[in-house]
């Protein structure tokens, strides 16, 4: 790790005005950030801790019905509070499926969506990877690939976003609370995701030295609270990014769907939000073949970026599993393997 | 920079000339408090996790100079006046353990993991808890185990093992 | 000599080292902080084929806090460490030259005041190569004969003619699996602490076998052994990778001798992939012949296997089919793949864990191509003398286990079709079984025993305790072959200033250090009772040549044991302040040669799979093993759940994703290359078969490290197929796999 210059920050302005500098970063949990440092992929000059900016740190119910969490709440604080996880359960779930116990007591909810992709070749210094080095070329595009992008990528960047909490995030059209020198601005957080394009060294929208102080949940999301769920299929139980995951919330009225929100993860450099399939849901009347048909509208843009056309087919089944069981519902019981296919009773055909 | 933290119940401040020193590496290196181990230094194992606060934390992702001012609980800080802590004698007795590396973040997340969430009595919500702690021996089943007992409630499905 | 009464041995105690375990107080070689120790770490290699063309040593060096940067150009020197006195010729990485032969091989080495400065210093390096490109593709590689399977066997075996057999079969089997590279990943990296003092060396490193690394210090250093003393309490964790002294180790000694100050270097989990051995990529190919009672008559097992392009380890993969299923005729053949890779090695179970893992499928294929339950067939072809020797077995109690195994699975109520079974939350389950053997083994072993007047003993053997218990179960040995209750026997070991106990590996550090301490015990008994014997004022006057049995620190005369006397006595009137007995036990006993040795298993294991999205958990696990005498059964339990997992771990999650084009390794951490997490470990159950075998060594005990990783991995896979009626070829067995399989996927 390069020696660098630490600066503990008291206030936002005094955090975002220290980062004006060159090669500044901030530092919130620093699961991510103290590890890429420690690869060598990111080499700042100054880290300006904002850990200590208290409020930053706390879940605000808004007059209007909505939520706003500041970017330092933890992920476990977040996960477990009793009024938000049962307005958003799906968030709740994403959350507590993501990384360890350990790292969500850690990781903020600010750095939880700005962490970096877990592609292989990004993390390995000796391989060529646009996005470190814009212009080295993708050492992914003829390599291990099979759990890269299938929508959204570009020939010069095929990663993944590795969040889980964006995903049910950008499914309940959430805002991005921005502070900077110059001022205040709000973004959703659907577009302040990038995708790659020719540019696959920016991830977000975010400006050098801005800082995310929060991130708001409009008031009808949670009107999706009875029948919002996350699944994420991956390839040990617990403790492992997703191969693919999907948010799925509807408003069900008497089988029928009033609204619906679709979000994947894992298939591209950003939460992937499934308008299409959504609008196909609308006013329909819940049923496997409905699903199914929104799956395939989901996924109709999907291409394999390389050896992982398997993960398209794998996209569709979870999306119409995902609305499956959103539909059954959620339950007051919190589940013992949050986003886990193992974690329910779901009620499957036989050959799906 | 001069970090003051209570340190298993003690004040403890230290003089730290570089920030990039973590919080696993001041520990072990710095105040020769070698319980707490390294088994990757990335996150992605457990063998690190120390109480900050009373919450479980991967020492090895936290830089020394984060935690100024806050409380570290460390195995070391587990048994008082040379009285295991009970959690430590249900490792024991369920044998929790095998080469014993893993086994301090083991302990630490045990305890750690009530004041995060509402117990049930579900070996279930145990394994899913303790799945940021590795242990490449295998002592998972005695874990859970003993995480059961030392919580208060030892289950019926899943925990077959017969007491020997 | 089986668990009695009143001993210690049998008996299911909690670990003795549990205590310092559970406070943080055992001393791991990473724990080790002398005065004014530098640190020290490794630069490693980028490429897998060339040679560093350049290093920017001044650039590290500016760096503050950078004492010394080591490479080939100063290394202190050291005899040649691919020279006739290496373990099997196997060469050490050890800056020897700049030619690169995999990546991770070591390059340099940063020594500095802290381990920051060090890790920066070595990222400064920033290396430029000369790149050619590597062999890095198994599937296109070249192949050669391979001149060994693993270190001992033949490389190519043949009983019976497997050519005709196979023609005249009635039915044929003949399918390709394929396992992954595997690392060991110890919780514990590799880790050395080394001081120099003059010509005397000190040094704390986790070793599975202290002496052996005393006297390859001592060959490379050209200093006698004793002035080097390796210290081991605790390893955490080894299984193979910790049995030899690996170049990392010795360069750590080299940085201090070079700085003259202690030094520490500790590896980084990534650069854990390269020089540290691994089990080599396998690709087995079967081929199964049947006659009409479905009985083998032919078994050929041809296996590729990758292995370095400078050192030759071949994973003994064919090993169990000669020594498992009874058939006519069996062949194996071993081909090797050179790779720029690290040399393959020792890992937990090795050879029979990849072997067992395509052949158990093998068996489950031809079950049901034959309609037969696997079982049924399993016990079908049952051996009942070795197949390949035509030996008998010294003891082999295979089918209580099946039995045992089955009732307590419920096995009987298995479909024999797949796809039949699904859970109330409409998942897919299925069954399968393997059969688990490891070979019983054992090395040469020392140790000695000191009896003191005041009654108590000090038992003291070079034993190394990785996990396995040795800290415990030897105690167990010791008080029992002394007739002392436990806390009368003060055990030491993990330092090679005892008693060589050979290499904690191979399952056979029981029957070898175990044997040992009985064996010094038994003899400082035998002493004891010749003094009584010659004493007129003992009890036991006169008894020279009868039986004495000793118990509680006394010895009685067997036919009547009104007549004992107690050892404070015994010594007291000899005047004597101790005695001592040294021992040497050791493989050549001639019976070994007449019998044939395993240990055996049954596991059983049921999987769900989602039946659209192809995730699999293993919800059950049930092995049944008979391993001889059991010293400490909780002990062992653990040792079999361990290797359950590990054979978890096999079957689905462990791979070593190589890059084709560079050679790197892109999984390197422990993030990317998954080992089991606890949730990923529903249910386990371990029963203990009994198994008397008067043959295998004087405990009659045979290894139980490694057994529960064969059988389990198959057991797992064939529970995937009876779950998804998709048959997997390949490990680990994946999501992709489930769902990508043309026509066939589920
Ligand atoms: C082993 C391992 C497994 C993991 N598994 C998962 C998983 O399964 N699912 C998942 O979703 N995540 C996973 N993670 C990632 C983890 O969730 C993130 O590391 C964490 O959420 C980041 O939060 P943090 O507060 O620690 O961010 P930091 O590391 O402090 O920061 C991350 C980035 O965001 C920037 N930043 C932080 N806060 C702000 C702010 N307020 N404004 C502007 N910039 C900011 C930092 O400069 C840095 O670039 C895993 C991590 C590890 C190490
Ligand atoms: S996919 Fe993107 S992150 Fe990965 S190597 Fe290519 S450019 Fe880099
Ligand atoms: S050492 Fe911190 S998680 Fe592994
Ligand atoms: S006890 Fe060895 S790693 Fe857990």
């Amino acid at each position: 790790m390069k020696r660098f210059e630490y600066i503990r920050a008291t206030s936002v302005a005094e955090a975002t005005s220290a980062a004006m500098e060159q090669n500044a970063v901030f530092l919130a949990g620093g699961t991510n950030l103290v590890d890429l440092m420690k690869v060598g992929v990111s080499r700042p000059d100054r880290v300006i801790d904002i850990s200590g900016l208290a409020e930053l740190a706390r879940v605000e119910f808004l007059p209007n019905g909505g939520v706003r969490i500041g970017a330092l709440v933890l992920n476990t604080d977040l996960a477990y509070h009793p009024q938000f996880s049962r307005d958003y359960p799906s968030v709740a779930e994403a959350l507590l499926s993501a990384a360890s116990g350990q790292l969500r007591n850690a990781a903020t909810a600010g750095g939880n969506i700005l962490q970096k992709t877990r592609c292989s070749y990004f993390f390995d210094l000796a391989s060529a990877c646009n996005k470190r080095q814009p212009g080295a070329g993708c050492d992914a595009r003829d390599g291990e690939n099979h759990g890269l992008a299938i929508l959204g990528w570009s020939l010069s960047c095929i990663a993944t976003h590795p969040s889980d909490f964006a995903v049910p995030m950008v499914a309940l059209d959430a805002v991005v609370e921005i502070d900077g020198i110059s001022g205040h601005r709000e973004v959703l957080l659907d577009a302040f995701y990038t995708l790659p394009g020719d540019y696959p060294e920016r991830e977000t929208v975010l400006q050098p030295g801005e800082l995310v102080v929060a991130i708001r949940l409009p008031p009808e999301a949670k009107t999706f609270a009875q029948h919002s769920r996350y699944l994420k299929l991956r390839d040990r139980t617990s403790f492992a990014f997703a191969l693919v995951s999907v948010a799925a919330s509807l408003v069900v009225e008497e089988g029928m769907i009033r609204d619906a929100r679709i979000a994947l993860g894992g298939v591209a450099l950003k939460p992937w939000r499934a308008r299409a399939a959504e609008t196909r849901l609308k006013g329909q009347v819940c049923s496997d073949t409905l699903f199914r048909e929104a799956a395939e509208v989901a996924l109709a843009d999907a291409r394999p970026s390389g050896n992982n056309a398997a993960k398209i087919e794998l996209s569709r089944r979870l999306v119409v599993r995902a609305l499956r069981v959103a539909e059954a519902g959620n339950t007051d019981q919190p589940r013992s393997l949050p986003g886990s296919v193992f974690a329910e009773q779901p009620k499957v055909s036989a050959n799906g | 920079m001069i970090i003051r933290i209570e340190l298993n119940e003690k004040p403890c401040s230290i003089e730290v000339d570089d920030p990039r020193v973590t919080l696993l590496d001041l520990l072990r290196e710095r105040l020769n408090l070698t319980g707490t181990k390294k088994g990757c230094d990335r996150g992605q194992c457990g063998a690190c996790t120390v109480l900050v606060d009373g919450r479980r934390i991967n020492s090895c992702l936290t830089l020394a100079f984060s935690v100024d001012g806050r409380s570290v609980t460390t195995v070391e800080g587990l048994a008082k006046g040379g009285k295991l802590h009970p959690i430590q004698e249900v490792f024991i007795s369920r044998d929790a353990l095998q080469c014993g590396f893993c086994t301090p973040g083991q302990l630490m997340s045990a305890v750690g993991l009530a004041n995060e969430m509402p117990l049930r009595n579900d070996p279930e919500q145990i394994r899913e808890a303790m799945s940021g702690n590795l242990c490449r021996c295998g002592a998972y089943q005695g874990i859970v185990e003993a995480i059961m007992d030392y919580h208060g409630a030892l289950s019926t499905d899943g925990a077959t093992h017969e007491t020997i | 000599m089986r668990g009695r009464h009143g001993s210690s041995v049998g008996q299911p105690l909690t670990r003795l080292d549990g205590h310092l375990k559970v406070t943080g107080a055992a001393v791991y070689a990473a724990d080790n902080n002398p005065p004014g120790m530098l640190h020290a770490v490794m630069a490693t290699s980028d490429i897998a084929n060339g040679k560093v063309a350049s290093l920017e040593i001044e650039a590290a060096k500016r760096h503050p806090g950078v004492v010394e940067v080591m490479t080939p150009d100063n290394r202190p020197p050291i005899a040649d460490p691919a020279g006739p006195d290496a373990p099997f010729g196997w060469r050490l990485d050890v800056l020897q030259s700049d030619i690169v032969h995999y990546a991770k091989q070591p390059i340099a080495v940063v020594i500095a005041t802290s381990l920051e400065a060090a890790t920066e210093g070595a990222a400064l390096l920033a290396p430029r190569y000369e790149e050619h490109s590597p062999v890095a593709d198994f599937d296109t590689a070249e192949t050669f004969a391979a001149t060994a399977a693993g270190v001992f066997g033949p490389a190519r075996d043949e009983m019976g003619n497997v050519e005709t057999e196979l023609h005249a079969a009635t039915f044929r089997l003949d399918e390709v699996y394929d396992t992954p590279a595997q690392y060991h990943n110890p919780m514990e990296p590799h880790a050395i602490v080394a001081s120099w003092d003059g010509d005397e060396l000190t040094v704390d490193t986790p070793s599975q076998g202290l002496i052996m690394a005393q006297r390859r210090i001592s060959d490379l250093f050209g200093i006698p052994l004793e002035n080097i003393h390796v210290r081991s309490p605790f390893l955490g964790g080894g299984f193979g990778n910790k049995g030899f002294l690996a170049g990392p180790q010795i360069l750590g000694i080299l940085a201090a001798r070079l700085v003259g100050k202690p030094v520490k270097l500790v590896m980084r989990r990534d650069q854990m992939y390269g020089p540290l051995g691994h089990r080599g990529r396998t690709q087995q190919r079967f081929q199964l012949g049947l006659d009409d009672d479905s009985k083998l008559v032919a078994l050929n097992h041809t296996i590729k296997a990758a292995t370095s392009i400078f050192d030759e380890f071949v994973e003994p993969a064919g090993k169990i089919s000669q020594t498992l299923y009874a058939s006519r005729a069996i062949a194996t053949d071993h081909q090797a793949v050179p790779m720029h890779i690290g040399t393959p090695g020792f890992m937990r179970a090795p050879g029979e864990a990849s072997g067992s893992a395509a052949l158990e499928i093998a068996m489950d294929e031809a079950a049901f191509a034959r309609g037969l339950d696997p079982l049924e067939f399993r016990l079908n072809n049952y051996a009942e003398v070795e197949p390949i020797s035509g030996k008998p077995f010294s003891s082999k109690e295979l089918r209580a286990c099946y039995t045992q195994g089955a009732a307590r699975f419920g096995w009987a109520d298995r479909p024999l079709l797949p796809r039949q079974m699904r859970n109330e939350a409409g998942l897919l389950v299925g069954w399968g079984v393997g059969t688990a053997t490891f070979p019983t083994l054992m090395f040469n072993g020392q140790a000695r025993a000191v009896l003191t007047a005041d009654g108590a003993a000090t038992v003291e053997t070079a034993a190394a305790d990785m996990g396995q218990g040795a800290w415990t179960s030897f105690a167990q040995i010791a008080a029992d072959s002394l007739g002392l209750s436990l806390d009368k026997v003060e055990f030491r070991a993990g330092s090679s200033k005892f008693p060589d106990a050979g290499i904690a590996g191979g399952s056979a550090h029981t029957a070898t250090a175990g044997s040992a301490i009985h064996a010094a015990g038994r003899d400082l008994i035998a002493k004891l009772a010749a003094i009584a014997a010659r004493d007129e004022r003992s009890a036991l006057h006169g008894t020279g040549n009868k039986d004495i049995v000793a118990r509680d620190g006394r010895l009685y005369l067997r036919e009547d044991e009104d007549r004992s006397d107690s050892y404070i006595d015994i010594l007291g009137r000899a005047g004597l302040g101790e005695i001592r007995s040294d021992s040497k036990v050791g493989p050549d006993d001639p019976i070994r040669s007449d019998y044939a040795m395993h240990a055996h298993g049954a596991v059983f294991a049921e999987v769900l799979v989602d039946p659209e999205l192809g995730q699999v958990r293993v919800s059950r696990l049930v092995g049944a093993f008979a391993a001889g005498a059991i010293i400490n059964p909780r002990l062992v339990r653990s040792q079999y759940y361990g290797g359950m997992i590990w054979g978890l771990s096999f079957a689905l999650h462990e791979e070593a994703l190589i890059d084709h084009r560079s050679g790197r390794i892109l999984n390197a951490d422990l993030a990317g290359y998954h080992v089991p997490v606890n949730a990923d470990v529903v249910s386990l159950e371990a029963l203990i078969v009994d198994e008397y075998d008067p043959h295998v060594n004087a405990l009659g005990a045979k290894g139980v490290g490694e057994l529960g990783i064969t059988g389990t991995v198959g057991a797992i896979a064939n529970a995937v197929w009876h779950a998804t009626g998709v048959r997997v070829r390949r490990y680990p067995i994946k999501i992709t796999d489930l769902i990508d399989q043309p026509g066939r996927s589920i």
